[in-house]
């Protein structure tokens, strides 16, 4: 009874997507979260598939076969794609929890500012970063590796 | 640690995290354009490449502590989504012990990969 009324009002994985009406900042919420457990699962292939090179040489050059496959290469976008997202979201909610680029406080007079509002700009510049990197990333996977 | 101590910990792993993976990435999904530490040239995945990082002292150092960083944060942020599901103080707790130990496993094997692989034979 005691941990029903603690969560009252949560509603689970079904929160990410229907939480509350906080527009595009429950979205990148949501994808950050995403973004997490899918770098994660992806890391902890990775340190068994690069502890390989302890084996040497030989070993090495079947993982890189193994990896030459295309669905390997569509997974290394999306990893790249989740870490530019997460990494430059991860650095937007650093500054905001350390109070920077939420504006200074204000007496609450008609019309309110919300602090949302305020961080809109540093939103936009993280995510056009986070693009840019991935467009650049993506070319050099596709095109250039 | 208290709760505020790990959550401090979480986000300057964060920080560790941005550094070193952002290297790590230029490294390994930039080559192309950038080819930074990639010596023999071409992929920074082919064997020389590989191994004259792995034997460098200043990549096995950041190697283990970005594992570190990455296991710590990312199994944080994994058992806070579990936590928000809403289980009971005993099996946060459970939950706790089997993230820490899991994490310990992972890192003593990318740790042991990455002092071991210094003693490797260089030549293909």
């Amino acid at each position: 009874m005691e941990n029903n009324k603690r969560y009252d009002n949560h509603l689970e994985l079904l929160g990410w997507a229907i939480g509350g009406k906080w527009g595009i900042e429950r979205y990148l919420y949501t994808l950050h979260r995403i973004t997490g457990v899918g770098i994660l699962l992806f890391f902890v292939i990775h340190i068994f598939a690069s502890s390989g090179r302890v084996f040497g040489p030989e070993s090495w050059k079947v993982t890189m076969i193994v990896l030459q496959n295309p669905v390997f290469k569509i997974g290394e976008a999306f990893v790249f794609i989740g870490f530019a997202f997460h990494a430059l979201n991860g650095i937007r909610l650093i500054l905001i929890e350390l109070g920077f680029m939420v504006g200074k406080p204000e007496q609450p007079v008609y019309p309110y500012q919300s602090s949302l509002d305020v961080q809109r700009s540093l939103r936009i510049a993280v995510m056009v970063i986070a693009g840019i990197i991935i467009v650049v990333g993506g070319i050099d996977i596709f095109f250039l590796a | 640690m208290n709760k505020s101590g790990s959550w401090i910990f979480f986000i300057i792993a964060g920080v560790v995290i941005f550094v070193l993976l952002g290297l790590h990435m230029m490294i390994q999904h930039l080559d192309g354009i950038l080819g930074i530490f990639n010596p023999a040239g071409g992929s920074a995945l082919d064997w020389d490449n590989v191994i004259y990082r792995s034997k460098s002292g200043f990549f096995t150092f950041t190697y283990i502590i970005l594992l570190a960083a990455a296991l710590y944060h990312g199994f944080y942020g994994l058992r806070t989504i579990v936590f928000e599901m809403g289980p009971r103080k005993q099996v946060e707790r459970v939950w706790t012990a089997f993230f820490w130990a899991v994490g310990i496993v992972l890192f003593i094997v990318g740790t042991y990969a990455a002092i071991a692989v210094r003693t490797v034979e260089t030549a293909l």
